[in-house]
């Protein structure tokens, strides 16, 4: 069981919360001009990071607010949490994938 | 209008005996039954803001500003439920609340909806109150982080509910209604093991 810390509510069970996926994603300027494949690209295609990772979380059945945390996906521990608009803090990069064993 | 409230039925007005029969004596007693057709309104509103002043004027205190807080008036209460929603919880007629706090807001930005049917009110009471709830809450309710006057949104089992400690041994339980049903039984189920001698 993970705790998560809402913004507004403090450490709370995981079960408390729904998963939002990667984290600023920006929405196309102009989405009528992009081409099927960038469209294509907007809606699915997700980083696969492997160490620290922006997502977005939504505290559903308490205060029900979106927030963004940056949590490692080796090891579970949340880094940061941080409300929508505010700029993902600095806390490293993601860690490159290991090379395959031949 | 004609009058409906002799119609009406509560939510759990069907398990009103199982609930009385579930009661639990002894060191571990504990109770539950169901407090329907309280006036209940939502409130969203900036805090900080005049409107939210005003809400809090017509309400009889200052609104609750955080997480767990809530503030009552009488037999009025209201309980933070998000950074600008709240819910008034009353034994009073829900339309003149409800005109009453639509009046305060004004054309200020915000919303005050009658919510009265939204959910039902249960009250788990006695001293195996919180040994019921620590089955199926992942809140903390022990002490040292949950008292009298804190209120959260959270869980019971599967079911989202506004849980409210009102006294040292007692807490209301909102559900939505159409979880009533689940929620009661559920309290009944998980009160039965404490009239039981406690396992050590
Ligand atoms: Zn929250």
């Amino acid at each position: 069981m993970m705790l998560l810390t809402c913004p507004w509510c403090g450490p709370r069970n995981e079960t408390e919360f729904h998963y939002g996926g990667q984290a600023h994603v920006a929405y196309p300027e102009r989405p009528a001009d992009l081409t099927d494949e960038e469209w294509a690209e907007f809606l699915f295609f997700r980083d696969n990071t492997r160490g620290p990772f922006a997502e977005r979380w939504a505290h559903s059945v308490g205060c029900r607010r979106w927030f963004n945390a940056v949590r490692d996906t080796r090891t579970y521990e949340v880094l940061a949490v941080y409300r929508p608009g505010d700029p993902r803090p600095a806390l490293g990069d993601a860690v490159p994938a290991p090379t395959p064993a031949p | 209008m004609a009058e409906t409230s002799t119609l009406r039925r509560s939510p759990l007005s069907h398990l009103h005996d199982r609930m009385i029969a579930a009661s639990v004596t002894g060191d571990r007693a504990v109770s539950v039954t169901e407090t329907p057709f309280l006036a209940q309104v939502s409130l969203r509103v900036e805090p900080g803001t005049a409107a939210a002043a005003r809400l809090g004027t017509v309400l009889g205190g200052a609104l609750p500003d955080g997480v767990g807080r809530t503030m009552t008036a009488g037999t009025l209460g209201v309980a933070w439920l998000g950074p600008d929603e709240l819910l008034v919880v009353a034994q009073a007629d829900p339309q003149s609340l409800t005109a009453a706090l639509s009046e305060a807001l004004g054309s200020d930005r915000g919303a005050v909806v009658d919510v009265s049917a939204n959910r039902t009110v249960l009250e788990l009471s006695g001293p195996g109150a919180r040994s019921v709830l620590e089955k199926g809450c992942p809140v903390d309710l022990h002490p040292r982080a949950f008292g009298p006057g804190v209120a959260v949104t959270t869980t019971l089992g599967p079911v989202p509910l506004l849980l409210w400690q009102t006294a040292p041994a007692t807490y209301r339980l909102l559900p939505r209604t159409s979880f009533a049903d689940y929620v009661a039984r559920w309290l009944v189920d998980a009160m039965t093991e404490l009239g039981s001698p406690e396992v050590p």
